[in-house]
């Protein structure tokens, strides 16, 4: 089967660099799949977790805040903020960031601060959900 | 003429600076190492991040509703000097020649008739900019305690910026750091952070999608410019302060090597006149003993 390059980049070091089959993103606008000579997209990404198909039959799942990808025929790349290897995520940890946001969305006054962490809290949420199967 | 104890007290003493210096020597150089290596790994970032930029802005033509951080606020009048310099001296010329480049600029700038405020990241350079431009410095953020430099760090400056020039309170921004180049040699830069400088993007493909290619965006491409240009924010200053923390330790490497060196010559001085006034003592009294018992 075809591959394509792919690079995960946090801003401390690079996370991941390889060829794989497949990447599913987690899209502000939706989850994605992307498969080789896919359309150019630059698109966000929420907080979730990227599934990363090296060859078939097995993933490696990575969780993802916040970052976005540039997507191209040959190559995709993420650039996130925060990134860790899913083993090392637990549910504990984003109740505290959830509960750091609802705080910082209740002592804030400025309506468009308040909206942006309103949509970060559902996305924390749906992430847990994601991480709980 | 110092008596031999007062000789032999100023080689002690300056055997022990020597010691001093060579140690700070020798940390500056394992830390050096591993400021090198966090400068090296955080490069690809901040290279996709602004190659993504570069197109992104270059797709936006005629910047019409382009996002103020990326084409300005229009205005020239008030700037912004963001110094960041070390929280800790004996490192050379580091901090001096960072705090003397932004103290340049602002006096030139003051000279232009615009305002000039400064922030400054790191105590060294708010204690030498303070002297001058009390009244300019509007903030000062240590270093200390965030060692070694993180990406947290780095966003929490970010955001303190963005805070203000989103209130307004200035039109333009530069960024004083020194750039790592080796060990001997740490240039100071200014590099300007608002309005954002960006690479041109020709020639340059980010993933194999040409600029020209037509790029979807998900959300707007707007959006995502809104998102990306207070990430670059944050990459810029990173990056300064990776480059900043290299040059740091390269500065103290050489200005310790040198200070190790120079304590050497001054024991090596210091025990020649100790030797000679020690012979000349044992001369003198020789001659006392050899005439007193002539005398007799």
């Amino acid at each position: 089967m075809a591959t394509f390059h792919f690079d995960f980049v946090g801003p401390e070091r690079t996370l991941y660099s390889g060829e794989v089959q497949a990447v599913q993103l987690p899209g502000t606008e939706g989850e994605m799949t992307v498969l080789p000579k896919h359309a150019p997209v630059l698109t966000t990404l929420k907080v979730g977790v990227i599934t990363v198909t090296e060859t078939s039959g097995s993933g490696k799942r990575i969780y993802v805040q916040g970052g976005f990808a540039d997507i191209g025929p040959e190559s995709v790349t993420v650039l996130a903020e925060r990134a860790a290897p899913i083993e090392e995520v637990n549910p504990a940890m984003l109740d505290k960031e959830i509960e750091q946001a609802e705080l910082d969305r209740d002592a804030t006054t400025d309506l468009g601060k308040r909206e942006q962490l309103n949509a970060q809290i559902v996305q924390l949420q749906e992430a847990k959900k994601v991480l709980a199967f | 003429m110092p008596s031999l104890k007062d000789l032999r007290n100023r080689i002690t003493s300056v055997k022990s600076t020597q010691k001093i210096t060579k140690a700070m020597q020798m940390v500056a150089a394992a830390k050096l190492r591993r400021a090198q290596t966090a400068a090296e790994s955080g490069r690809p970032y901040a290279e996709k991040m602004s190659a993504t930029l570069g197109n992104l802005a270059a797709n936006l033509v005629g910047g019409v509703g382009a996002p103020k951080l990326l084409s300005g606020t229009g205005a020239d009048k008030t700037h912004l000097l963001i110094v960041c310099t070390a929280d800790r001296g004996l490192c050379g010329a580091f901090n001096s020649s960072i705090s003397r480049l932004a103290a340049k600029h602002a006096r030139q700038l003051a000279s232009e008739g615009k305002t000039v405020k400064i922030f400054t990241v790191g105590k060294k350079g708010y204690d030498m900019l303070r002297r001058q431009f009390r009244a300019e410095i509007i903030e000062n953020i240590d270093i200390r305690g965030t060692r070694p430099v993180d990406y947290a760090f780095a966003s929490e400056i970010a955001e303190k910026i963005l805070a203000r020039f989103d209130a307004g309170e200035f039109d333009v921004a530069t960024l004083y750091f020194s750039a790592f180049k080796s060990v001997i040699s740490q240039i100071p830069t200014a590099q300007k952070l608002i309005p954002a400088e960006l690479p041109d993007a020709e020639g340059k493909t980010t993933t194999g999608a040409s600029a020209d290619a037509a790029m979807e965006f998900e959300p707007s491409e707007e959006g995502i410019l809104d998102t990306l240009l207070p990430k670059n924010l944050t990459v810029q200053i990173y990056k300064a302060l990776l480059e900043n923390a290299a040059s740091e330790q390269g500065a103290r490497m050489s200005a310790m090597d040198s200070a190790t060196r120079n304590a050497g010559e001054m024991i090596k001085k210091q025990t020649q006149i100790y030797n000679r006034t020690r012979q000349a003592m044992i001369t003198k009294e020789l001659i006392e003993i050899i005439s007193g018992a002539e005398a007799l």
